[in-house]
């Protein structure tokens, strides 16, 4: 599978992404520059954390209009991936490639801290090898990761399982007390109407070796590749 | 233009900072009077801030030299060989009397200005470290500067992209009206591809590049040089306003240029901006620069030359590219989005020449600028530190439950978890953070080989107030024992020196002692100093409740404190030493000598309040056995956990090894039962602070290979217990002497910072 990491004025897991998907995983990366519109070579396009343009008006408000974000459209209507993670989630949604905003903390300050995902829905292409009520572990490392919805929307991403991610305790349960930026019901990540397009609060490029504290993120690249199906080695426990 | 301003007299001159004598020697070197940007341009390199006037003839008695030593001080920052090709580039530097003066911004412009100081080099920055001194955190205002100080940073690094990966928080009295904002930062760079201040080569384009010049920040370096009064709040406007992706996009531009081989020398606008640039890179390299400032790019409009001279913005580079490659430059910073106008050149002769708008204002040899004066005033200890010393600790009396007084003492915001300050800065952006902030050193990987660094900042006010020379001895072993405890040997020393002000004799003398008492380290445990920064007149009129009896002048002093950064090298990333116990089961030892004291140390101020005795002996041979002992035993994988004994002396270091280990073990923290000779007190001994002392944790099973490997290093040690148990429990004389659960020293050590932050 041919990634490309989208590189933004601003941009910092850039590095992060490409070292896994090239060390880790093993599979081809290159650099995508904001202004690139196009993505045609590619199968998947990674929007990495940071702060892109600053995140000057609002986090990811310019990136969402830039002209990498306006070609992932018609690269997702071709059969295209897309996962955003952290700044690339609130391009996301800021580009209205999903549903929701992104705002600041509820505590107001930034939080760079461990977290509990409850997995919510394996039929995506991103969590197909992982198990409903499966909790995985990643960090976070943001000060705009309240995720936000009003009540139809809301009520309409619940109705297509669009939830993917809620942030929970070790054991699962999805508390006040485990949710680090007061997020609308605990939601840290969230899929499109097709689940092609994943957008994320938490960072599994840094939870993808043991040196770094777990391999829990790379689930999300593994169930993309389906390389543990051909292993023979992906169940669904 | 000329016309405007003002008239070039002594009384400017003072006002400007300089002195009669200076003013006169201005006058001497350049057979004339200056012109009103002259006086300007001097005043700023001249300042204590730039100059380092009072410490030059001190700091030359640090050891700078090492085989591995890449480059020591007078650039932008040091750099050493770790081997395998790489180099780290690394530096400390305060911002103090800015985040005194707004928090927030002062903080912030620190961490960017040690930033730049590390990528103009040629190194991607891939650690900061934040050494931070405060007043008490009960009181509001020193509340509000904790906020705005730890914000500031998190907003910065953050923004940046560069991880926060350790440092410390301190607190006494003494820092209420002064506190110390010290910013370590280290950098990754191929050791052949490291790039200098130098303006080499005549004829050479000089390049201005990144954000526009304001008139914000004018005279910081000279505000940095004065003591702080009343009037500290109507100094705001020479603290500077940073802006973290402006410096994110430079740094970006500045490694893609430097990839080009297109930049010849490059220096950071820091401190006097312009001024300092345009003087100290033709200095270094005995040339010459013309300079043309109508081109400076500019956001504000009607600046005088002296203004655009002095300005203090932030995020600016000057940058001497190779002559006919100016096109490829300005095609990376376009790229960026970053402004790179050629200002000028490098000139044959030796003066700097700067005109505006054709006109020239200021023709000075560079030679004159960079040459200061240096001063070698008197100094001597002070009449009251004898009284201090003699305070016998044992006169005063013995705590009733020796459990309470570790409970009290894990609560002490000094010794405290600092989590509400490090989750709020990314600590792990790179994916090399091996050891997050909350062990005794951070240890990061270096991709692409098997060796990590280890990188650690220490330095006790008290300890160095109550004796110079051995306090700043002790800075140094401590820092380079916790890279040690982490695996890594040391390779060079950053120091951060913050005193009072240099023009009174005592504080003179411990500037003076201080230097010493590192020098005998750094010789003794065999590190070079490869650079750092003198940071004077850390001094208020406004400190409330300061026990320290400065006061002859007015002003009160902060406590003398050198911050000394370590940065040490481990040839295999994944034979890493952390602080906590791991598991039940495995033996506890404690190596280094029983010498302690409670001289100066957190019991007797938490405790008694008081601040005074004397300091626990320092044999450097034995510091120097004991930290070569630690790292093989960390080497070999021998133990499981090794912490070195620090504030709170053993039972703290014994209670951090229990708990601090919880969030990574699963939640549950790991108990222990120790047994201690009981010596000449008992508080003395569970309490008392003294150098040389790592607590270990091995496993039964390597328990004969450890003791092998201890005959060997000739060092003092023993076992002392056994970890396990959700209690910790000291026995001495037969008796238990301490008995607490686990949990409750966890809660007094997670509470006892955060609960004054909420």
């Amino acid at each position: 599978m041919r990634f490309g990491v989208v590189v933004f004025p601003g941009t910092w897991s850039d590095c992060d992404f490409h070292y896994v998907i090239s060390e880790v995983i093993r599979q081809p990366v290159k650099y995508v520059w904001h202004r690139d519109r196009n993505l045609a070579d590619l199968d998947c396009v990674v929007l990495p954390g940071g702060f892109s343009y600053g995140d000057y008006l609002r986090a990811g408000a310019v990136a969402g209009k830039s002209p990498v974000v306006e070609a992932l459209r018609e690269f997702v209507a071709n059969g295209g991936y897309v996962l955003g993670s952290c700044n690339g989630f609130q391009i996301l949604c800021e580009a209205g490639l999903l549903p929701g905003v992104l705002m600041r903390n509820e505590c107001l300050q930034y939080r760079c801290q461990s977290t509990n995902l409850l997995v919510e829905n394996v039929e995506t292409p991103f969590t197909r090898g992982l198990r409903a009520g499966q909790v995985l572990t990643m960090p976070i490392s943001h000060g705009e990761g309240k995720y936000y919805a009003d009540a139809p929307t809301l009520a309409a991403l619940k109705a297509r399982q669009g939830i993917v991610f809620r942030y929970a305790t070790v054991e699962g349960q999805v508390v006040k007390a485990a949710n680090p930026n007061g997020s609308v019901e605990n939601i840290a990540g969230v899929v499109n109407e097709t689940g092609a397009v994943l957008g994320l609060m938490p960072h599994p490029e840094r939870a993808a070796e043991t040196a770094m504290g777990g391999t829990d993120g790379l689930l999300l690249f593994q169930s993309l590749l389906g390389t543990l199906v051909e292993d023979g080695t992906f169940l669904k426990r | 233009m000329a016309g405007t301003e003002p008239k070039v007299t002594l009384d400017l001159a003072r006002g400007l900072g300089l002195t009669a004598d200076e003013y006169d020697r201005i006058i001497q070197r350049l057979g004339r009077e200056p012109s009103y940007t002259e006086l300007g341009l001097f005043s700023a390199l001249w300042s204590e801030h730039c100059a380092y006037k009072h410490s030059r003839v001190f700091l030359s008695r640090l050891p700078t030299r090492a085989p591995h030593l890449l480059q020591g001080p007078g650039e932008n920052a040091g750099a050493v060989d770790i081997g395998d090709g790489w180099a780290v580039v690394f530096k400390m530097e305060s911002h103090n009397h800015p985040s005194f003066i707004e928090p927030f911004q002062g903080a912030a412009t620190g961490v960017g200005g040690i930033l730049r100081d590390i990528f103009t080099m040629g190194a991607r920055p891939i650690a900061i470290l934040d050494s931070l001194r405060f007043g008490d955190p009960a009181d509001a205002k020193t509340k509000h500067l904790i906020n705005g100080v730890v914000s500031g940073i998190s907003w910065y690094g953050n923004c940046f992209g560069c991880p926060t990966v350790g440092g410390e928080i301190a607190f006494a009295p003494e820092y209420a009206g002064n506190p110390l904002v010290n910013v370590m930062c280290v950098g990754l760079v191929r050791a052949d591809r490291i790039h200098l201040a130098r303006a080499e080569g005549v004829g050479n384009p000089v390049f201005y590049v990144g954000n526009k010049t304001g008139r914000d920040g004018i005279h910081g370096a000279t505000m940095a040089s004065a003591t702080f009064d009343d009037e500290a709040e109507a100094k705001r406007p020479t603290v500077q306003v940073g802006d973290p992706f402006t410096e994110k996009l430079l740094l970006e531009a500045c490694l893609e240029a430097m990839a080009t081989g297109a930049v010849v020398g490059i220096q950071d606008m820091g401190a006097a901006g312009l001024a300092c640039c345009t003087s100290e890179m033709p200095a270094r390299s005995g040339t010459g620069m013309e300079v043309e400032l109508s081109a400076v790019p500019q956001r504000e409009e009607g600046m005088t030359p002296y203004e655009l001279l002095l300005s203090e913005s932030q995020e600016r580079m000057l940058l001497v590219g190779a002559k006919g490659r100016e096109d490829e430059l300005r095609r990376v910073f376009a790229k960026w989005e970053l402004d790179a106008v050629k200002i000028g050149e490098v000139t044959g002769g030796a003066d700097l020449v700067v005109r505006h708008r054709g006109e020239e204002v200021a023709h000075v040899p560079v030679e004159a600028l960079t040459d200061a004066p240096t001063y070698e005033k008197s100094y001597g200890p002070p009449a009251w530190l004898a009284e201090r010393q003699a305070l016998e600790p044992l006169c005063l009396p013995e705590p009733d439950d020796y459990g309470e007084a570790l409970v009290r003492l894990m609560g002490s915001p000094t010794i405290a978890s600092k989590e509400w300050a490090y989750r709020q800065y990314d600590q792990q952006v790179g994916t090399n953070t091996l050891v997050l902030p909350g062990s005794d050193a951070a240890v990061l990987r270096i991709k692409g080989t098997r060796r990590a660094i280890a990188i650690s900042t220490d330095g006790s006010g008290r300890q160095v107030f109550l004796d110079p020379r051995r306090g700043a001895a002790m800075a140094v072993c401590e820092a380079a024992r916790n890279v040690s405890c982490a695996g890594g040997r040391p390779l060079g020393v950053t120091d951060c020196m913050n005193f009072g002000s240099p023009e009174r004799p005592e504080i003179l003398w411990q500037f003076a002692e201080a230097i010493e008492g590192i020098a005998e380290a750094c010789r003794a445990l065999e590190v070079p100093v490869v650079g750092g920064n003198v940071s004077f007149y850390n001094e208020t009129v406004q400190a409330k409740g300061a026990t320290s009896p400065w006061d002859s002048s007015g002003g009160t002093a902060i406590l003398p404190t050198p911050i000394i950064g370590v940065v040490g090298v481990l040839e295999d990333a994944s034979r890493l030493g952390t602080q906590w116990f791991k598991a039940a089961g495995q033996r506890i030892a404690l190596l280094g000598p029983d010498g302690v004291s409670l001289g100066g140390s957190e019991y007797l101020w938490t405790l008694h309040d008081r601040l005074a005795g004397r300091l626990a002996p320092l044999d450097l041979e034995v510091e120097r056995r004991v930290q070569s002992a630690v790292r093989a035993a960390v080497g070999a994988g021998l133990v499981t956990a090794a912490h070195d004994c620090a504030e709170g002396g053993l039972a703290v270091t014994l209670a951090e090894g229990a708990v601090t280990g919880a969030r990574a073990n699963g939640g549950v923290g790991v108990g222990c039962e120790v047994t201690v000779e009981p010596g000449r007190r008992l508080d003395e001994t569970l309490f008392g602070e003294g150098p040389s002392r790592v607590v270990v944790t091995v496993e039964p099973a390597r328990q004969r290979e450890f003791e092998a490997l201890m005959a060997e290093s000739a060092i003092p040690w023993r076992w002392i217990g056994t970890t396990g148990g959700e209690r910790l429990i000291v026995h001495a004389s037969g008796r238990v002497v301490v008995d607490v659960a686990v949990d409750r020293i966890e809660h007094a050590w997670r509470s006892g910072f955060e609960r004054h932050m909420a």
